[in-house]
């Protein structure tokens, strides 16, 4: 007879969906590179460029007109921690990208205020990835990228760029800021993917 | 110690703050080291920079232009130093 311990089978719904290595905050930590960004919404513009160097942007009227998603997505830094059922508006990259020519395979994420990071272009489509500005009900707070951030829920949370302003599309693929400095290139967190060798 | 506790903005600390971490692997004391920035290409001690630890690594950033000069990230077993912001790198040799 199978030795049954307490709790066996009872496993928390929770941990099945915290990946390898992290715990579990209901806070949301405010990790940054560098001093925030405080750009006023007349100014706002998000570009996307094709490798052809062809620009589409769009002004924050243009942007918030978009049709727009509401996902609940659990989202994970590399350092450790998982926050689950975060609640987001934002605008798919499906839609941003839907009229776009590009033979491109890969995306560079550039930020007001310098920062970068670097993904496949096929982990932005799909209804995998928002440009969001909306958190919890509320406008997106400068702390937590707003005007708008990169929010891409399947990778590392350092792939979710704070203060979007243009999506480059590139045939080629050009390590961004953590990237650089021995992150790993894709950051999958159910693999562990924190640092480049691992 | 210099820092900007308390300002409605990311937090940054002096580059004391790196004095650990990078004397832990190269036994010296590097906050005495000074660092040309290769955005102003202006030179001072790493103790003057400004670092943002609050982030998957340290970066220090030049006070008078904002530019990363440094980054320090620390994985398993290994320590990496981006030196890349920087052009010039000079370390007082220790006295005998
Ligand atoms: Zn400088």
């Amino acid at each position: 007879m199978a030795l049954i311990t307490p709790g066996f089978g009872g496993r928390r719904r929770d941990d099945a969906n915290l990946p390898p290595g992290q715990y579990r905050t209901d806070d949301f930590p405010v990790l940054s590179a560098g001093p925030t960004p405080r750009i006023g919404l007349d100014e706002w513009e998000l570009a996307v460029i094709t490798e052809t160097g062809e620009r589409s942007t769009w002004s924050w009227a243009e942007f918030t007109a978009l049709p727009a998603d509401e996902p609940t997505v659990d989202i994970h830094c590399v350092t450790h921690w998982s926050k689950f059922g975060t609640r987001w508006r934002g605008v798919s990259l499906d839609t941003l990208l839907a009229d776009v020519e590009t033979a491109a395979e890969y995306v560079v994420a550039h930020s007001y205020g310098g920062y970068s990071t670097n993904l496949p272009l096929e982990d932005l489509l799909d209804g995998r990835a928002w440009v969001a500005y909306e958190f919890d009900g509320e406008p997106l707070v400068p702390v937590h990228g707003g005007p708008a951030r990169l929010l891409v829920p399947h990778l590392y949370f350092w792939k979710s760029a704070k203060w979007l302003r243009a999506l480059e599309l590139r045939l080629d693929d050009e390590p961004g800021f953590w990237e650089t400095a021995g992150y790993h290139n894709y950051g999958d967190p159910w693999r562990e993917q924190r640092y480049r060798a691992d | 110690m210099s820092t900007n506790i308390g300002a409605d903005d990311a937090l940054w600390v002096d580059g004391n703050a790196l004095a650990g971490p990078l004397g832990e692997i190269m036994g010296t004391d590097l906050t005495v080291a000074e660092l040309t920035c290769a955005g102003c290409r202006t030179t001072r001690p790493l103790a003057a920079m400004r670092v943002f630890d609050r982030a998957p690594g340290l970066v220090a950033r030049c006070p008078g232009c904002g530019e990363v000069v440094m980054r320090v990230v620390r994985m398993a077993g290994r320590v990496l130093v981006d030196l890349r912001g920087s052009l010039v790198l000079s370390l007082p040799v220790p006295v005998a």
